[in-house]
């Protein structure tokens, strides 16, 4: 089991080669000992095999999210779990588009991702799924989990700490005898605030202190908007990009994360 | 973790072949039965049986008269509340009859929602001002989410009257407006009582119906009907072949059906679902504790609607995702 004293986690990419890129370096220059990334690496944004190179180039660990599930094996859809038609319609796009534009190589490479990583922070046990330790679509939003379900998931899965990323939203809390649970956000797409930039997160444990800090990365989100342009994308994924606002996927969350956006 | 399970999502089956129905049970009984998974989500009859209308089409039959199932009172949901933190449960939701009418309603949301997120099945006709405000209140003191989820069952007064009762449907809409007024997103459900090349142009006025009164962003959920109570006669009951068998469980995920991760109190005992609550099959034991380690028995035909469309009563439908 590999060991870390200050570790960035990227949450999912979503093809936005961008804003990895920038992550990447931002957090280079933040003294970190390792990076790795909580999977979904394809959807949403223009030419998925983009994202590759970056994540081998720096030597990023990488967890299998749904949607390189999804992608790996050839499966009809991205495992979200929508039934709102328009939020279908819309996922289905990003889905073919992502499943067309992604070699055969790397779906492959996806393929032996693992669904989780375990890794010493400090002296924690630290388990690094994409949902949930339990499955891997699970969503885990900060307005429906209980203290105690996480609780609950720690001891189940014999860790101190369990980070994740699926919704896409950033948030974290901590509990008991420091037991600590994080959504590190996500790269590929804003946080559903008004701004363009997007998140990570940067972990740091000595024996069995931890800091949780979320880094906000401005990136060159007009490239990646005229990219998804020139990919003819649907306009209304270009607007989230722009503005920050989450247009399409709205479904799946809470009253409470919804109401915060716009639409 | 080895989880191996087909993708199979609500609406695969929307058109199954059947192998055959009850008969095919062979006389001899077999019904398929689903473990608990986790108890990921505690259901409350919180008002009973107990309901201000009498919707022709109530799965259990609810009125102002039908007593079969009796309030729950604070203090008994308090302690279920209590025993769900050793369980580990994740959402919790309140059904009834009306969960309004019960006087201890406000009571329960604010004990819940201080350990997690609570969602409220309700007609919306017992939700004036002062309440709506009270409410927002415990919303915004908690960091869980409250979840009302208002059931509309048509785009007009004639329409929805006709199944809810007279002036159900004004009543409900200005409370939805109240609402969202106050900042909720309610979740407005709807009873599929139209063929299925009307959904689009129904939610379409169902669109324009609630911006009208303000709210403008709908979050709108279509239901199957559930033909049993009330809905049997208002429309069809279930036809002979539309029932679950052994068979049809072998390649079935059972991550997909509600009783595969709920459960669901009442004032006289534990049930699998909300929806069995009229049947002595459906009901698992006396208490919590026992009930998560008995099987839920998909004895009934309304378990045929679960099966084609998954967990219809969670705000999110149950969706299984295959692992290796
Ligand atoms: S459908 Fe709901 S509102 Fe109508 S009678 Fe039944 S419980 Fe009451
Ligand atoms: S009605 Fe549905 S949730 Fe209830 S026991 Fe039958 S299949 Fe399970």
């Amino acid at each position: 089991m590999r060991s870390y004293r200050r570790i960035a986690l990227f949450g999912g990419v979503y093809s936005n080669h961008l804003a990895l890129s920038a992550a990447i370096e931002d957090a280079l220059g933040r003294d970190v000992d390792g990076m790795m990334c909580l999977g979904d690496l394809g959807a949403f944004g223009p030419h998925p095999d983009r994202v590759f190179p970056l994540l081998r180039e720096h030597d990023i660990e990488v967890v299998k999210g749904n949607y390189d599930d999804s992608i790996a094996r050839g499966l009809d859809d991205c495992q979200c779990g929508y039934t709102d038609p328009r939020d279908n319609h819309f996922a289905r796009i990003s889905y073919r588009y992502t499943f067309d534009n992604t070699s055969p190589e790397n779906r492959v490479w996806m393929s032996n991702l693992p669904y989780e990583i375990r890794f010493r922070l400090g002296d924690l046990d630290v388990l690094a799924c994409h949902g949930s330790p339990r499955q891997t679509n699970e969503f885990l939003w900060e307005s429906t989990t209980p203290t105690h379900f996480l609780d609950k998931l720690a001891t189940d899965y014999s860790a101190d700490v369990v980070v994740g990323t699926h919704t896409g939203l950033r948030w974290n809390r901590s509990w008991g005898e420091q037991r600590t649970f994080v959504n590190v956000g996500a790269l590929g797409r804003p946080a559903n605030d008004g701004s363009p930039a997007v998140w990570y997160a940067i972990l740091q444990a000595e024996a069995r202190d931890m800091d949780v800090e979320f880094v906000s990365v401005a990136y060159d989100h007009l490239a990646l908007a005229k990219e998804m342009r020139d990919e003819e994308l649907p306009e209304e994924f270009v607007e989230t990009i722009l503005t920050g606002w989450w247009t399409t996927c709205l479904e799946i969350l809470p009253g409470k994360e919804r109401a915060a956006g716009r639409f | 973790m080895t989880k191996a399970l087909p993708t199979v999502r609500p609406g695969d089956h929307a058109i199954a072949v059947l192998p055959a129905g009850p008969a095919a049970r062979n006389g001899t009984d077999i019904v398929p039965e689903v473990e608990l998974r986790a108890l990921d989500q505690l259901w409350f009859q919180v008002s009973g049986t107990v309901c201000n209308l009498r919707c022709q089409h109530c799965f259990i039959s609810c009125s102002p008269e039908n007593h079969s199932f009796w309030f729950m009172s604070r203090d008994q949901v308090a302690a279920s509340l209590a025993e769900s933190v050793r369980l580990g449960v994740k959402e919790y939701y309140f059904t009834g009859g009306e969960p309004f009418m019960n006087r201890d309603m406000l009571g329960i949301l604010e004990d819940t929602l201080q350990i997690g997120p609570a969602t409220v099945l309700t007609n919306a006709t017992l939700l004036p001002q002062r309440v709506v405000d009270r409410l927002a209140e415990l919303s915004r003191a908690s960091r869980y989410t409250l979840e009302l989820r208002v059931s509309i069952d048509g785009v007009t007064a004639d329409m929805n009257d006709a199944i809810r009762g007279p002036g159900s449907f004004e009543r409900a809409v200005a409370a939805v407006g109240r609402l969202a007024a106050a900042g909720f997103l309610p979740i407005i459900t709807t009873m599929q009582s139209w063929p299925d090349h009307e959904t689009d142009p129904m939610l379409q006025d169902f669109h324009q119906v609630l911006a009208d009164v303000g709210y403008d962003r709908p979050r709108l959920k279509v239901l199957p009907p559930l033909r049993i109570g009330s809905e049997a006669s208002r429309d069809r009951p279930y036809d002979e072949a539309e029932a679950v068998t052994v068979d049809m469980m072998a390649e079935y995920p059972s991550d997909l059906l509600l009783c595969s991760s709920a459960r669901l109190v009442t004032s006289t005992g534990v049930w699998a679902c909300p929806i069995l609550l009229d049947y002595s099959s459906g009901r698992l034991a006396d208490t919590l504790d026992e009930a998560v380690a008995v099987p839920a028995r998909l004895a009934e035909q309304a378990c045929y609607t679960c099966w084609v469309n998954g967990a219809i009563c969670s705000n999110m439908p149950g969706f299984a995702m295959e692992q290796t």
